[in-house]
């Protein structure tokens, strides 16, 4: 989990789009579309595009990169085991014989899926309860608060850890992963939009709305989430990367990613007891791993640059 | 000061209960017979697995057994037995030593690097060394512990005891006293190295941009002055609510760092004690982090009255 203290509410002052046509040059520029020519002439932003663009067709068709399909037993060979790079196997062979090329490639998929998956539970779960506790007040807050105050307390590696081992035997394969992760990150997602709705919600628009008689749920949906949606967003973004950070530390651990299935972690774990005299096989994964979450981390660090023009 | 602390005390209670039920329900569900475990493959006298369920509270539902333990620890002191009946207290005591050894290295690491990298890119600002140390936080954030641990066991551990000689930074237990600790401390530090970097420089910015600044150096301070005693004592307050938030994580997330170089915490403990089933560790080490947690938050909110006079608790 991102504990990211820049990564505080963001202030945002969307002007509502003009209605009708305007002339071109006096169309007012909204925050994302300023944000977003703004983002285009970073390199950091493209850069980072280009890495997850990369991942994405890598997550979907592994078979583009490779010809090896690392889940077919007869393509390991033990008396390989180890063994450096040569032509055919350019990353060299793993404690198995497998090719680790074709491992590391296959092992994007489970990175991304739970990343992926495990944001969005977060970003929606967090994000609702957030809006809903943030525009109510009252006794929602109250215990909705409470309750984050609790995760909060939890180290959340050792709450994962637990949770993964205790519900391993559900038989929910890579889901458990993404399943422990959420339930211990939506306090985060919370706590963000909560303080980004509070922050809106006694500004003069929505005061307006209401008194031209708006109802709860067009204030919360049609004025709030829009103007306080934008850190959450950055944040999310950010703890993408986190979270594929924390699968590998937990299939590391063991109690993540289960083989037969590839995970970088898993890859690491295996390399490890023969890592000083052969380190390839570990140090591949773990360069894959890196620049994955590298990825994500940078993308999230431009579009919080690009929305928070306070912090340059 | 005194009501204070008190009421911030009680405000902890419902947070401290929640955390360990939370983790206790969880453990409850930990799937596996531990008395049943603790035989192997012989055959147990249903008498003895009888008595031995009932002395553990086996049999009582979840609450009832939740109410046993946590009024054992916080009446008693008494923290349970495993199910080898070594009481937790003496498993514990040296683990948590090592473990919180190793978190304290990482704070100092931390500190000090955190803060001098990010006065130094706040007083540059915009320029090289300025853009240069914000790459490096971006690649101290993004290269997972799992990777720096090993990377530098290999490169400090390995290679460079080869190139001098003897052996400088030990790469796994901590036979070597503090050196020992100094590799893994910086694995574990990493990440938060990054983070108070740029916090530092972000708030530090924001410090020198205000009037008394401006004013300090009107006065005709010297810089070292303007910005030791004006500048990064007002900029200090987040540093230090940062700090005291992440001990408890560093002690949290160690059982990383701890794997890679061996090293005998609790971190090990409580992935060993998960893979044993013996709940009362697990709960057990669980708890103490969340003392940890919430004890370092408080003394962080008792120092911001020593940073920023002007602070006053009711």
């Amino acid at each position: 989990m991102s504990n990211d203290p820049q990564a505080g509410p963001v202030q945002t002052v969307t002007a509502p789009s003009p209605p009708g046509k305007l002339k071109k040059e006096a169309k007012p520029a909204s925050l994302w579309g300023d944000a977003f020519y703004d983002l285009r002439r970073r390199p950091m932003f493209i850069l980072s595009v280009v890495l997850i663009a990369i991942l994405l067709v890598m997550s979907f068709w592994p078979s583009l990169f490779t010809s090896v399909n690392p889940f077919d037993a007869k393509t390991c060979e033990l008396a390989t085991a180890r063994q450096g790079p040569s032509a055919g196997h350019i990353f060299g062979r793993d404690s198995l014989g497998c090719d680790v090329y074709a491992r590391a490639i296959f092992g994007a998929r489970n990175s991304i899926v739970i990343g992926v998956s495990t944001t969005i539970i977060t970003a929606v779960v967090g994000g609702l309860l957030g809006l809903v506790a943030g525009a109510r007040g009252g006794a929602i807050d109250t215990i909705s608060s409470r309750i984050t105050e609790v995760f909060f307390a939890i180290p959340w590696i050792l709450g994962a850890l637990l949770i993964t081992a205790t519900f391993r035997s559900a038989n929910l394969g890579i889901w458990i992963v993404v399943i422990a992760l959420a339930v211990l990150a939506w306090p985060m997602t919370f706590r963000i939009m909560r303080a980004a709705v509070i922050t809106a919600r006694n500004q003069d628009f929505v005061v307006a709305a209401r008194a031209l008689g708006a109802s709860q749920s067009r204030v919360m949906f049609r004025h709030l989430l829009p103007n306080a949606i934008a850190p959450v967003i950055v944040v999310s973004t950010i703890n993408l990367g986190v979270f594929i950070s924390a699968e590998a530390a937990l299939s590391f651990l063991g109690v993540g990613v289960q083989s037969p299935d590839i995970s970088w972690g898993l890859m690491i774990a295996d390399a490890r007891n023969r890592f000083l005299e052969a380190p390839l096989p570990l140090v591949f994964p773990a360069v894959f791993l890196s620049i994955t979450v590298l990825a994500f981390i940078m993308l999230g660090d431009a579009v919080r640059d690009a929305l928070d023009p306070k912090l340059r | 000061m005194g009501r204070y602390v008190i009421r911030r005390l009680i405000q902890a209670i419902p947070v401290l209960l929640g955390a360990t039920l939370f983790i206790f329900a969880i453990v409850f569900a930990l799937p596996g017979d531990p008395i049943a475990a603790l035989a192997g493959e012989k055959r147990q006298d249903p008498n003895i697995v009888m008595i031995m369920r009932d002395q553990y509270h086996l049999n009582d539902p979840l609450l009832l057994q939740y109410w046993y333990y946590i009024s054992g620890i916080f009446l008693r002191g008494d923290f349970g037995k495993t199910f080898a009946g070594v009481p937790i207290t003496q498993l514990m005591a040296g683990k948590f030593q090592v473990t919180l050894n190793l978190a304290l290295v990482a704070l100092v690491m931390e500190a000090v690097i955190g803060v001098l990298l990010g006065l130094w890119a706040a007083l540059r600002r915009g320029q090289a060394i300025d853009t240069m140390i914000l790459a490096a936080t971006l690649l101290l954030i993004s290269v997972p512990p799992l990777v720096t641990g090993f990377v530098l066991q290999l490169w400090l551990g390995v290679w460079l005891k080869q190139a001098v000689g003897t052996e400088i930074f030990p790469i796994a237990g901590i036979s070597a006293g503090l050196r020992s600790y100094l590799l893994p401390g910086f694995v574990l530090a990493g990440t938060s190295i990054a983070y108070l970097t740029r916090l530092t420089r972000t708030s530090l910015v924001e410090t020198l941009r205000s009037d008394y600044i401006r004013t300090a150096t009107a006065k005709g301070l010297s810089r070292r002055r303007v910005i030791g005693r004006h500048g990064l004592r007002n900029a200090l307050i987040p540093l230090v609510t940062f700090l005291g938030a992440d001990l408890g994580s560093l002690m949290g997330g160690a059982v990383i760092t701890e794997t890679i170089f061996n090293i005998p915490g609790i971190g090990l403990q409580i992935y060993q004690g998960v893979y044993l089933r013996e709940q009362p560790i697990v709960v057990g080490i669980v708890t103490i982090l969340v003392l940890v947690y919430i004890v370092a938050n408080l003394v962080v909110d008792l120092l911001y009255a020593v940073l920023d006079p002007r602070i006053r608790y009711e």
